[in-house]
């Protein structure tokens, strides 16, 4: 009973869930049994590479597409039965979709007037939109008459003065310049947290989901890889795709084997002992460590502080911020060592002999 | 390759200067054979007056098809555009069995010969026992200039982003709705400019109109044909030089209000 309540307190604060979610195209599912669950307010980003199917995603929760089997609820209703103007859903394009014939403001009363709100009332709200994207002044310039910057605010204003259920932005920074670009992401997270709306958010920019998501769902091949908070997805990778697409990172090949409570993993003479709990998956044979440039650090060579592997310094890779030691390990491994001075340029020359700690806390085998 | 390069440019403005003068020379020497005087027509005139466009606008065939024709082209022009739209809109968004047959069936004019159309459309009616009324006419027209207005609205729409769309029923717009608000004001152009391509072509229509009018129902080309048979006169001339002058006046208009470049969809959309 009390297990039946909490489920229910828990099911009562998703605002989107996608339940195994299915849609291909021909032979290719470019949405493979996808399932996932958003919180009132939170904002959740899909993130991953060209073609893996973020777009898609997006569509069928807009109702622009229809699954072939799975479920989709918003606010615990099921809206597989309805079209798109019949959910409550504001989208935001990447190209804007502008009506280029109207105003800015009709542009962003016409939600308004679909659902037959009054004509004061529309101007008042339409209004306060356009306060919010701080262009109050532009409600009777025609779209084409704006930056794209600006474009893309009204775009923004437009499908929030619905107050939607659920808003959706698919890649809405690709077609800004950089700068611009740092600015509009600043001002969609304060206006997203200021009216507290359920967000998804598709980019294939990781620094931008990093910095702007609640949460973010790396995606592969239709699937999501892992859902979760960008700290836990930068350090705790639940698998090999998602380590190798988040930041850099190194990848050495080695064997593993079982010890007791331990997993032995070995290279050539080096030869790593790691809790069995931080290896996912029974088994012996060829792994993968996973560890990010830094979590590493030069240290001198042969000492017991040298816990990965002794090397010499192959390249130097100056930065700004810091400083990449490339390093051809005695085992045959390549590394990308990160300093964070550079005084490691003096201290390490090319040619010179080190070793390499690593924070095996850090690391991940898969 | 440097004199080619210089040369490039002048060749280049000889053959424009040369096409443009083998397009218009016909209708100058026309314009001009309609100034004469003698009642043969001659180029060039040795002695000049007007009298032959005062007989081209009192000569009463030619008044009757005037009126006939602009009736007739009105109607076909109109229909054009309801039907051609609807098809466009149709070969846009469905795809059925035979979709791409039909598209290029339609949207390819002059596949079907006019005199064909004429004789084809004549043996039907009269095997229906339909008589040679305006009706007749109006769909022989219809048929020709169909293929216009359609290829005129399809480039329109697919000038259109198909976004604008998805952005109007995401904000609660019923696909009517999206029709009438959002389509149609930007097919405004496009509409337009089928209607006024097809009111022209309708209007100079003669091959196919020949079989299916009679005496009553007779347009211009017709009368004007008519006309040769029996007499040789510049009345003919007058009456040429008064339609290009009064099309060069509609296109000017046409132009001047509506953007000629976004009529013909020469430009893309912005
Ligand atoms: N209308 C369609 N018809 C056929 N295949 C499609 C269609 N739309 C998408 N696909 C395919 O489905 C897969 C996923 O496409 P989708 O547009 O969702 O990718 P995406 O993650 O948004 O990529 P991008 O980052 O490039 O926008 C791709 O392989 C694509 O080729
Ligand atoms: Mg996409």
């Amino acid at each position: 009973m009390s297990a039946a309540e909490t489920r229910q307190g828990a099911e009562g604060d998703v605002s989107l869930s996608v339940d195994r979610v299915v849609k291909s195209f021909g032979d290719a599912r470019a949405v493979d049994d996808v399932s996932l669950k958003v919180r009132r307010g939170e904002f959740v980003t899909l993130l991953g590479p060209s073609g893996c199917g973020k777009t898609t995603l997006l569509n069928l929760i807009a109702g622009f597409l229809a699954p072939e089997s799975g479920e989709i609820f918003i606010d615990g209703a099921p809206i597989s039965g309805l079209s798109p103007f019949e959910r409550n859903i504001g989208v935001v394009f990447q190209n804007y979709a502008l009506f280029p014939h109207m105003t800015v403001a009709e542009n962003v009363g016409f939600g308004l007037k679909m659902r037959k709100v009054g004509k004061a009332e529309v101007e008042r709200r339409v209004q306060e939109a356009l306060e919010m994207v701080r262009l109050p002044q532009m409600g009777d310039r025609r779209p084409r008459q704006l930056s794209g910057g600006q474009q893309q605010r009204i775009a923004l204003a437009r499908a929030l003065v619905i107050r939607p259920q659920l808003i959706l932005l698919d890649e809405p920074f690709s077609a800004i310049d950089k700068n611009l670009r740092a600015e509009m992401q600043v001002e969609l997270k304060t206006i997203q947290r200021q009216v507290g709306i359920t967000t998804i958010f598709v980019t294939h920019d990781q620094s931008e989901a990093l910095s702007m998501s609640d949460r973010i769902a790396v995606m592969s091949q239709g699937r999501v890889q892992q859902l979760s908070e960008p700290i836990e997805l930068y350090r705790r990778p639940a698998n090999s795709f998602v380590a190798s697409f988040i930041g850099e990172i190194n990848r050495l090949a080695c064997t593993r084997r079982r010890d007791a409570d331990c997993v032995l993993l070995e290279h050539g003479a080096v030869r790593l002992r790691l809790p069995a709990a931080r290896v996912p998956g029974e088994g012996t044979g060829d792994s993968m460590l996973y560890v990010r440039p830094e979590a590493l650090r030069a240290v001198d060579p042969g000492t017991p502080e040298a816990n990965l592997c002794d090397g010499t310094v192959d390249a130097q890779v100056y930065q700004g911020t810091h400083v990449d030691l490339i390093v051809k390990a005695d085992n045959g491994w390549l590394l990308r060592v990160r300093e964070p001075g550079f005084d490691a340029l003096e201290r390490w020359p090319v040619g010179a002999r080190l070793g390499v700690h690593a924070d095996l806390a850090e690391a991940c085998v898969y | 390759m440097r004199l080619a390069d210089r040369l490039a440019r002048p060749v280049f403005v000889a053959i424009v200067a040369l096409v443009l003068a083998f397009v218009t020379l016909p209708s100058l020497v026309v314009v001009v054979v309609a100034f004469g005087d003698k009642s043969i027509m001659m180029f060039p005139p040795d002695a000049w007056s007007l009298r032959w466009f005062e007989r081209a606008l009192t000569y009463p065939d030619f008044r009757k098809g005037m009126v006939n024709g602009l009736y007739i082209s009105a109607w076909a022009s109109l229909l054009a555009v309801a039907v051609g739209t609807m098809g466009a809109y149709a070969i846009d968004r469905f795809r059925f069995r035979g979709s791409a047959l039909l598209e290029s069936l339609l949207l390819s004019p002059l596949v079907i010969p006019h005199f064909t159309l004429g004789v084809g459309l004549l043996i039907l009616a009269s095997g229906l026992g339909l008589s040679r009324g305006y009706a007749v006419v109006v769909l022989c027209h219809l048929i020709l200039v169909v293929p216009f207005v359609m290829r005129s609205v399809y480039v329109s729409l697919k000038n259109i982003d198909p976004m604008l769309e998805r952005a109007a029923a995401s904000l609660g717009a019923r696909p009517l709705t999206v029709f009438l608000r959002i389509h149609l004001p930007l097919l405004a152009p496009g509409l337009a400019g089928g209607w006024l391509f097809a009111f022209i072509l309708s209007f100079n229509e003669f091959t196919a109109t020949l079989f299916v009018t009679n005496n009553t129902t007779q347009t211009l080309p017709v009368a004007m044909y008519n006309y040769v048979r029996e007499y040789a006169d510049p009345t003919m001339a007058a009456l040429s030089a008064l339609l290009i002058g009064i099309t060069a006046l509609f296109l000017v208009v046409a132009n001047r209000f509506l953007g000629l470049d976004r009529i013909l969809s020469i430009g893309s959309h912005r």
